[in-house]
């Protein structure tokens, strides 16, 4: 009990490295990228767009949709790794 | 009846006995089925219907309109309305799917081990869902309206009538396929138009990378800096600047992401999914679903800018020639003239439109006309339309002739329904716009109604009013509950409260500022007890509440406001509708604040939470 008690919180300390990794992603692409920053990204250019105005519209939604796709796979990898999957 | 009108009969037909058929062939025997459509929905699937669900009158019709007319200010709405996926996916969906219960308050309910709790978390629902929901009915209405030219009260009934056969029958069921079909049409509908116009200008098949191209026979001028220079050459702020504050754009954008993540008829669609994996997943393939729209909304938005200023301002500004004559506008526009969403008024009576930013001086003669109509503050809105006269004088604008902006009304919406028409595509692709906007607005509709019989049936009267009642007659009870919603949705959009325009942010704040937090801390603070929660959450609603009503007036009476609702008497510049942030934020401290000094939550709460932290075990014996 007590050793399976310490598997669980070891999954849930995994889990939550993952999540804050990703959400600090997610942080930066959005609110980063696409707000606070965005002036200073629009000095570069993307084709046509200014970087800043591309992450804003286009790159953040793109990187999200990443980001949970990785978050998934990764989260499906420490279910087998800590023998916690559904059956 | 002309062929466009036989064209659209024959295509939202079409759509409308696909749907009826989907209700026949998936009717609802339990009540699980009825709730959680039997947990059976394949994850990729799930993920459309999500798309569906979610993307509402507002996304397919208005959201263009939005970013063409606000540029690089909207990108709250585009980042806020897609972001709030990755929370969604991350710290609440598989969570939520290993509970496996049926609604949303009934986690709460049983997290917080409390009927109060549960009661709370029902408001919320029902506030959130019902406001919401009006906004679609008043959109199916608005289609049949514009599109077949029927009376808005006639398409109102029928969008019912379709929503009544499905909804009633095959609840969580017949809803979810109904959505897959409905995404499909929407998306094409949205697309297909996109598409032809990024050709047009770009020769780029792709609107997301035509957005970014050069436009066809300009010798290597990028689409966007062609759109920044003649907006600012007509007086406007450049298309692609920024123009509210950042701390504005930032916590607006904040609020939509939570709030988007805490809507229950959003929650509730990854119940629907075998496993907790398929709920990470369908997250994943639902924001990919909304991603194609939402990426495509951008391009939409701002080459229907061009091709507006374009259309009006043929060629150099302040040349006699230079503007559209009224004789020769096309027939587009008349068209839209006659739906009152688009009007234009020859001010300096040369017989040509001019359309420029006339430093806030149509808006302001406007806003005097209301006042003498209405009897509000002429003094004051005199004294702008004076102020705003001589900043005109002294513009390049008077140098031309030009006596203030000469087109008074573009409606948002009109960027996407005149769309096709101003490209100059086929019949049948308008009629597919239409189609699209119908399945947009009556998808997220029955969503939502959804989310709010559940919350009767299941929560309030199986949950505290008639515990021993059997599956078969809870069933039952979902069904009355529906058609009682369905009804009171109809009522609500044929007789609009006067506050049907402000109700969104009401949604999204209250779905930010209690629901989300509520499931989140719910999941992540074991420590969090039922005292704290229910705190959290009426500190969450409280604030928020109060902060709309005092800009917008106690239940949206706008004489009851309690100061002018505009950035100079906001707190620190944040707007009603960006302070859900905020009121998540308060929610959280006063939760944490009360559960510091209250009983820990008992022994069977924290095995309760170590269950739902992880995939294995009891997840399949919890539903009933």
């Amino acid at each position: 009990m007590e050793k399976n008690m310490n598997n669980a919180q070891k999954y849930w300390q995994a889990n939550i490295r993952l999540v804050i990794g990703c959400l600090l992603v997610w942080f930066i692409v959005s609110f980063g990228c696409g707000i606070l920053f965005v002036n200073q990204l629009n000095a570069f250019r993307l084709g046509g767009y200014q970087l800043g105005f591309w992450f804003a519209q286009q790159g953040s939604i793109y990187i999200f949709v990443a980001l949970i796709f990785f978050y998934a796979w990764r989260m499906n990898q420490l279910d087998r790794k800590f023998n916690v999957e559904e059956a | 009846m002309t062929n466009l009108m036989i064209t659209t009969y024959l295509v939202v037909g079409a759509t409308f006995a696909l749907y009826l058929y989907i209700a026949v062939k998936s009717r609802a025997k339990n009540t699980g089925e009825f709730y959680v459509a039997g947990k059976g929905v394949h994850p990729v699937l799930n993920g459309m219907a999500t798309g569906a669900d979610w993307m509402s009158a507002a996304s397919f019709i208005s959201m263009a309109g939005m970013l063409a007319m606000g540029g690089y200010d909207a990108s709250a709405y585009l980042m806020g309305w897609t972001g709030g996926y990755c929370l969604l996916a991350m710290l609440l969906a598989p969570y939520l799917r290993k509970y496996g219960k049926f609604t949303v308050p009934e986690f709460i309910g049983d997290r917080f081990y409390s009927q109060t709790a549960r009661f709370v978390a029902i408001l919320c629902l029902i506030i959130a869902s019902l406001t919401y929901v009006i906004g679609q009915m008043k959109g199916i209405g608005v289609a049949f309206s514009r599109f077949m030219e029927m009376p808005f009260d006639v398409g109102l009934f029928i969008g019912m009538a379709i929503v009544f056969v499905y909804a009633v029958l095959g609840g969580m069921k017949g809803v979810t396929y109904t959505q897959i079909a409905q995404y499909v049409v929407l998306i094409f509908a949205y697309t297909i138009p996109a598409i032809f116009i990024s050709i047009q200008l770009t020769g780029n098949p792709l609107p997301q990378l035509g957005l970014g191209s050069t436009l066809t026979g300009s010798e290597g001028v990028y689409l966007l800096d062609k759109l920044d220079k003649i907006v600012v050459d007509l007086g406007f702020t450049a298309y692609t600047a920024q123009k509210g504050s950042t701390l504005n754009i930032f916590l607006l954008t904040m609020s939509l992401m939570i709030g988007t993540a805490g809507l229950p008829h959003v929650i509730t669609r990854f119940f629907t999914v075998p496993k907790v994996k398929d709920a990470r997943s369908s997250a994943g393939w639902a924001l990919v679903f909304i991603a194609i729209l939402y990426t495509t909304a951008p391009a939409v938005g701002a080459m229907a800018r061009l091709n507006l200023t374009n259309t009006i301002q043929t060629g150099e500004i302040g040349s006699p020639e230079g503007n559209l004559s009224i004789e020769e506008r096309p027939q587009w526009m008349l068209n839209w003239e006659k739906t009152g969403l688009l009007s234009f008024e020859d001010k300096n009576g040369d017989g040509k439109i001019q359309y420029y930013s006339d430093n806030g001086l149509t808006s302001a003669e406007t806003d005097l006309a209301k006042a003498l109509k209405d009897g509000g503050d002429v003094t004051a809105a005199q004294a702008k339309v004076d102020t705003a006269t001589a900043k005109h004088a002294e513009s390049k604008f008077a140098g031309f002739g030009w006596k203030g902006n000469e087109m008074d009304k573009i409606d948002n919406d009109i960027m996407v329904l005149a769309n096709p028409e101003i490209a100059k595509l086929p019949n049948w692709v308008i009629a597919l716009v239409a189609a699209g906007g119908i399945a947009a607005a009556l998808s997220t509709a029955a969503g939502l109604l959804l989310a709010i019989s559940s919350a009767i049936s299941h929560d309030l009267l199986k949950g505290m009013i008639a515990k021993n009642i059997d599956d078969k007659t809870e069933l039952m009870a979902g069904r009355i509950a529906m058609a009682g919603a369905i009804l009171v949705a109809g009522y609500l959009g044929l007789n609009p409260p006067g506050f049907a325009a402000q109700v969104v942010a009401l949604a999204f704040g209250l779905a930010a500022s209690s629901i989300f937090p509520a499931i989140m801390m719910g999941i992540f603070v074991k420590r969090m007890n039922s005292a704290g929660a229910i705190c959290g959450m009426l500190a969450g609603i409280g604030s928020t509440l109060l902060y709309i009503f005092w800009y917008k007036g106690f239940m949206f009476i706008a004489s009851t406001a309690m100061a002018p609702d505009n950035a100079a008497n906001w707190l620190y510049g944040i707007s009603p509708g960006s302070f859900g942030a905020v009121g998540a934020l308060i929610n959280f401290a006063v939760a944490f604040a009360v559960s510091s000094f209250t009983k820990p939550p008992p022994e069977h709460i924290q095995h309760l939470i170590e269950d739902i932290r992880v995939p294995s075990g009891a997840g399949a014996a919890q539903s009933h």
